[in-house]
């Protein structure tokens, strides 16, 4: 595992290497000129040929921008660069034409995006998608481009190259998909790959492979990386450099070494303090013996797929969870996509009807209650969304939102609306928020305001589904303290479905971990994080990008194992 | 792929014979005889016998159905009540225009409606955006027989190159019949240029912000590579719709455009039948837009599953 952070490139080597970009106080302003408000105000980046340089910092930083623009990319009639230069390879990017640059794409410089689930056209097959670049930018006849193209894919390592290659990308999974895009972005050996994000929407199993297969081609082909990341995990496994941004500016860069070990400044600091730790905290002591508020007992769902012609195919989303969550408990299931982990939750809330099993809440089965008799069981428990830009209701103002739910169980409006200046007190924002809309929040006070709503039916479970993955980490740190410290204040459970183990650390007093639709390995956080009984759990903390550094400390962790503290 | 044709081709024959059933019931639940409503008040004894017999009124209702269904498929569809013609001799001959009109429109439009929709879609915000756009609002707003009669004017009237107005059978040379299909044509294709640029704008719009338009630029492939094979195909299913739908309008009748251009259309023809309780009629109509929209709906889903592989059969 340390081997990713021994692999660095040895420095006085990488020093004589030939440029590749070169980008020198680039500024990019709002509109069709340029004349509006500066995105990225002076940023100078340099990458050597074989050279990993990481960009990191938080939505709005301007890191995709800046990579953007060195596509020639940036959407004509809202962005564009006004002063500086990025030289590629000597070549001014800025300066040339339309022509130019579209001969150079592919060529010498390519990219790879955040979504592999929609970076590729729906409606063509793969192999002809990469086929398109050999089209466009040489004279290959359609043999030769189509050998060349397996023998792409294939170094991207994906099984079975041929059926592939006449595949739609609906019928490959995200990870394959990104390989796709590597190979289309690689065929041509440019000498600059911008990766954005590139393993942000993937497993942490799949991101891992796609990291050392992009570290594996690189030192292949000798190709210079600017890597986007907001993952300081991930920039630990793979950066030799690392530029740290800050609305539009550069903060400061540094080798690995020196950004992780002694940043100097404390944006950094702060940056690199909110990465969560993978090592648990301590156990809380647990006052008294709480009393279970929610039992779920072999909880199994099945969807059915029915076809016109021969049996319907059956997928078990989930089958034979068990699951107890004490009052005043949080309990995490863990789990990569498609794991069951959200339909369990959505079971429980009984969003969705659970094909077996029973959900026993505050001592009562609700698993097999009507739509309409299960109506005043369901204030007692409540959910929070993964994505606040799309869970609250743009055209209602948030104190509508919140007092909604206690006026359809029979609240005055006069008593929910002010209950409801009070939920915003709590949730650290102003009373007078109640007035607003929520497309005037930020994505963290809109999670916080999504927390209000679920509190002002009392519920005794809170069920956050991905509630801080759409976050930046310093907000996400102050969202799991806010999570916390109501926890602490109103004594109510939390089911916290998560696929990042960082912050399951951080935040659960027992942990779930599912796979498959099934739970693997249960017990307490500390026990399952520091010490995995199981293979696939092993694996999935094998795989968490950044495991060999304790971020907040400023320092590597200590030997193979990750033992607590406590 | 041929299962799923078969499947739905299938599926559609339910829906035809509840249409099927509704056009029979229209005239027999009608309260009182059926032969009285067909007659009308002044009809004289021996003419409600006749009505009674070719109905077969006298038998029992499901034997009158399944008699009728029968003759249906054999394409007798009754006689008409007024001008004593066999229905079927009377849609066939009216058919011509109205599909000739039909197609021409259809085809104008796309040729037309499609590059103006994807130009302004690429070229958003510009003024042949708004150029566009603009055109699209008149399109929409002034009615077919304004144009009509203006296109008249010009074209017939003061400048002589074509006829006022009629039909003449392709059969029987093409340039007659293209001489005086074009102004309906014209006319009527300024709606059909109106809504299909619009929804072609609004798809090609969606679908530009795609990620993988922005791959497909990230390759280096040109602008018209990028607009005609990564945007336009994954644009085009709503535009397929609405072609299908206007299609479908078409062909059932424009009954303002025949009358402008006096055309001997199934609009007229079905507007006609309607004033004149021509049930016979009317009933041939009923089933020949819905065999229509069957069709077309059942051609759109097909073309929906050969544009996107997504979409299962």
């Amino acid at each position: 595992m340390s081997d990713a952070v021994n692999s660095n490139i040895n420095r006085t080597d990488v020093n004589t290497r030939p440029m590749v970009l070169e980008i020198d106080n680039l500024v990019v302003g709002v509109g069709k000129t340029g004349a509006g408000k500066k995105i990225i105000d002076g940023i100078s980046l340099q990458v050597r040929q074989g050279e990993t340089v990481c960009v990191v910092g938080e939505s709005g930083s301007g890191k995709s921008v800046t990579s953007l623009s060195t596509m020639g990319l940036l959407p004509k009639d809202s962005l564009k660069a006004i002063g500086g230069s990025i030289k590629l390879v000597g070549e001014d990017v800025l300066k040339a034409s339309d022509r130019r640059l579209r001969q150079l794409r592919a060529t010498t410089m390519a990219m790879i995006f955040q979504e592999p689930m929609t970076a590729l056209n729906p409606v063509v097959h793969v192999g002809k998608q990469i086929d398109e670049v050999l089209r466009t930018h040489t004279s290959l006849g359609a043999s030769a481009r189509r050998a060349r193209i397996l023998e792409m894919m294939e170094q991207v390592r994906l099984p079975d190259v041929k059926r592939i290659f006449a595949s739609y990308p609906h019928r490959l999974s995200g990870g394959q998909r990104q390989r796709i895009m590597i190979a289309m972005a690689l065929v041509l050996e440019p000498k600059l790959l911008i990766a954005d994000e590139p393993t942000t929407a993937l497993d942490v199993t799949t991101q891992k492979q796609i990291l050392t297969l992009i570290r594996d081609l690189q030192k292949d082909h000798g190709t210079a990386v600017l890597f986007i990341t907001h993952d300081m995990g991930v920039v630990a496994d793979i950066a030799d450099r690392v530029a740290v941004m800050r609305q539009g500016r550069l903060v400061e860069t540094g080798t690995l070494q020196n950004i992780l070990r002694a940043p100097t400044m404390d944006y950094t600091r702060n940056l690199l303090s909110a990465v969560p730790s993978l090592v648990p905290r301590p156990p809380r002591v647990e006052a008294g013996f709480n009393p279970v508020v929610l039992e779920a007992n072999e909880l199994g769902k099945v969807y059915r797929e029915r076809s016109f012609f021969g049996k319907p195919r059956e997928v078990h989303a989930a089958q034979d969870v068990t699951l107890t969550l004490r009052k005043g408990r949080t309990l995490g299931i863990v789990g990569e996509s498609g794991s069951g982990k959200s339909t369990v939750a959505r079971c429980i809330v009984r969003l969705i009807d659970p094909t077996s099993g029973g959900i026993r809440l505050a001592g009562r089965e609700i698993s097999d209650l009507s739509r309409h008799t299960l109506q005043p069981h369901r204030k007692k428990i409540q959910i929070v969304f993964q994505d606040p830009y799309r869970s609250l209701n743009p055209r209602i103002t948030i104190g509508e939102s919140i007092a909604e739910g206690p006026i359809n169980y029979g609240a005055k409006r006069s008593v929910a609306m002010a209950r409801a200046r009070e939920l915003l007190e709590l949730v650290d924002l102003p009373a007078d928020a109640v007035s607003r809309y929520p497309h005037q929040f930020s994505g963290g006070q809109r999670q916080r305001i999504a927390i209000a709503r679920a509190l002002a039916l009392e519920p005794e479970v809170l069920v956050a589904d991905e509630a801080v993955s759409a976050l930046d980490v310093s907000v996400q740190a102050q969202v799991l303290r806010l999570l916390d410290d109501i926890q602490t204040r109103l004594g109510i459970a939390i089911l916290f479905i998560t696929h990042d183990l960082r912050v399951a650390a951080q935040i659960c007093d027992d942990v779930a971990v599912m796979q498959h639709g099934r739970v693997v390995e249960q017990g307490p956080a500390a026990e399952v994080l520091a010490n995995p009984q199981q293979a696939y759990t092993r694996q999935l903390l094998d795989a968490a990008p950044g495991r060999g550094w304790d971020f907040a400390n400023f320092r590597a962790v200590d030997g193979s194992t990750t033992v607590p503290a406590a | 792929m041929l299962g799923y044709l078969i499947r739905r081709i299938l599926a559609a024959i339910p829906v035809m014979g509840v249409v099927a059933l509704f056009v029979f019931l229209l005239l027999r639940l009608t309260p009182g005889d059926p032969a009285a409503i067909i007659a009308g008040d002044s009809a004289t004894p021996e003419q409600l016998d006749r009505i009674r017999t070719q109905l077969g009124l006298n038998e029992p209702l499901y034997t009158q159905f399944f008699s009728w269904v029968w003759r249906l498929l054999h394409g007798d569809l009754g006689t008409s009540l007024i001008s004593n013609v066999p229905v079927l001799q009377m849609v066939s001959q009216r058919i011509e225009p109205s599909l000739s009109v039909a197609l021409s429109v259809m085809l104008l439009s796309i040729l037309v409606a499609v590059p103006l929709g994807i130009i302004a879609a690429w070229k958003h915000g510009t003024w042949i955006d708004r150029f566009v756009m603009a055109l699209s609002v008149i399109g929409f707003s002034v009615p077919v027989f304004v144009i009509g009669y203006v296109l008249i004017q010009i074209f017939a009237i003061e400048l002589r190159w074509v006829p006022v107005q009629g039909f003449r059978s392709i059969f029987r040379g093409f340039g007659p019949f293209f001489e005086r299909i074009i102004l309906p044509t014209c006319a009527l294709s300024f709606i059909y240029v109106a809504l299909i640029a619009r929804m072609t704008r609004a798809a090609m719009l969606d679908v530009l912000g795609e990620d993988y338009v922005r791959t497909a630029r990230a390759k280096g492939i040109n602008e018209s590579g990028v607009l005609l094979r990564h945007a336009l195909r994954n644009a085009a299913v709503p535009v397929i719709t609405v072609i299908g739908t206007g299609f479908a309008l078409l062909i059932s009748g424009v009954v303002v455009t025949e009358s402008v251009f006096n055309l001997p259309g199934v609009g007229r023809l079905t507007v006609d039948a309607v004033l004149a309780r021509d049930f016979p009629v009317i009933q041939a109509m009923i089933l020949l837009t819905s065999g229509v929209y069957v069709t077309i709906n059942l051609v759109i889903d097909l073309a929906y599953a050969l544009l996107d592989p997504r979409i299962r059969y």
